[in-house]
């Protein structure tokens, strides 16, 4: 199953170019969905109102070679590794979550653009990087669904309890998980089985891409510019009206480490 | 006057969830980010902001007292064991203060007050309050201050 492109196997069906348009349609929607959520929140135009008040209450004037190391420390730390979530199972979750995504959809327009016919042959370490991206989401998202999202952890509601802002996340695993069962019943020869996954794994394409104005997608593209924003603020002395860090004795205080949010 | 989450720090991690004395902070079920549902029930304890990792929770206060332009934001840095307190007055006077974290953790060190000796006329007069200064974990005395620093025309 691990060598199957399962894209190639989409020819005896449909031209190769209906699935790129798709693929093509599917980004489109991306940009269309993120472009009508930042004019409903405004949450862009309160970005750089924040960015513009941090300016006037800045202490130190960055050179544009320390504004780029900010940022590039912030894209290798912060965004990267999800910092923001701390240390513990939600950062680990979410950065399998992340990569997995990442791998997949990469992987997922390879295999759709360089390699769309069944005559094509596809090189064996895509086809796997598209599986094992597949599995890592599945593994990262599943854990967050069943037992790390703060509505289980914090506020003890069922797992199966669905609400609107599970809409990325269940449809992001929908996703993977069909996308994976759909290889899987096309590799076995299971043919009915593989069009049903292929119908799922279509329409939660069509859920992901096409609800991000309902859904938090848009979070991947919000989330590293707000994580930019506040490390420039702490370099720049404005640190978002925030106090300096302390210069305190040794002695000063117990210190106890945060405790997972559970106590409900 | 109440709590407010800026949305683009706050991921949703539940600290202010589980830490709200009032259990008015909740998560949205739109875009699973903390809010609190009932601001007329806040009493601006600041447990939650001092719980935020992500400093994403601020307090608007109440027009009269605190008028517009003012800011009170804190700091947690549970690796020194400080909260540090920044006042940002609207004519831009800014007063900043580091106090040691005293929280305990949950369901320890729960003080068996019963079990305790008595305190003496000695104690009872005495300024300090119970613990005091050994619970502070600080070295030596309380700090003290001068009556000739005192402003002149207040008598103690």
């Amino acid at each position: 199953m691990f060598y199957n492109n399962p894209f190639s196997g989409l020819t005896e069906l449909v031209s190769p170019l209906a699935v790129q348009g798709f693929t093509i349609l599917m980004v489109g929607l991306v940009a269309f969905g993120t472009l009508m959520d930042i004019i409903h929140k405004k949450n862009v135009k309160y970005f750089f109102n924040n960015a513009k008040k941090a300016k006037q209450n800045a202490k130190v004037v960055l050179s544009t070679g320390q504004r780029t190391s900010v940022i590039l420390k912030t894209v290798a730390h912060d965004i990267a590794t999800t910092a923001e979530l701390g240390r513990g199972k939600r950062r680990v979750a979410h950065v399998l979550g992340m990569y997995g995504t990442i791998i997949f959809w990469i992987t997922s327009a390879l295999l759709i653009f360089s390699f769309p016919t069944a005559g094509s042959t596809t090189p064996s370490a895509i086809t796997i990087m598209w599986h094992v991206g597949a599995i890592i989401t599945c593994v990262g998202g599943y854990w967050f669904w069943l037992f790390l999202r703060v509505d289980v952890l914090a506020e003890a509601h069922p797992w199966y309890r669905i609400i609107k802002a599970d809409l990325f996340v269940l449809a992001l695993l929908a996703c993977a998980t069909f996308g994976l069962a759909w290889s899987y019943t096309q590799f076995s020869g299971m043919i009915e089985l593989s069009y049903l996954f292929l119908v799922l794994y279509i329409t939660s394409n069509l859920v992901l891409f096409g609800g991000v104005y309902w859904s938090k997608f848009a979070h991947m593209f919000y989330k590293p510019g707000a994580a930019i924003q506040k490390n420039l603020a702490e370099a720049d002395g404005s640190r978002d009206n925030l106090p300096p860090l302390a210069d305190a004795p040794k002695q000063f205080g117990l210190g106890i480490k945060r405790e997972q949010p559970k106590h409900y | 006057m109440s709590t407010f989450v800026y949305m683009t720090r706050c991921d949703g991690c539940g600290h202010c969830v589980d830490i709200c004395p009032s259990d008015i902070m909740h998560i949205d079920e739109t875009i699973r980010r903390a809010v609190n549902i009932e601001p007329n029930f806040c009493w601006e304890c600041y447990s939650c902001v001092k719980a935020c990792p992500n400093h994403a929770i601020d307090v608007r206060g109440y027009a009269d007292f605190a008028p517009m332009g003012h800011s009170v934001r804190v700091r947690r840095e549970e690796e020194k064991g400080t909260i540090s307190w920044k006042i940002k007055f609207r004519n831009g006077n800014e007063k900043n203060f580091v106090s040691p974290i005293t929280t305990k953790p949950w369901g320890k060190f729960i003080p068996k007050l019963a079990e305790e000796a008595s305190p003496n006329q000695g104690e009872i007069n005495s300024q300090r309050l119970y613990t005091e200064p050994n619970g502070l974990n600080i070295d030596g005395d309380l700090p003290t201050i001068s009556k000739d620093t005192f402003k002149k025309g207040v008598y103690y």
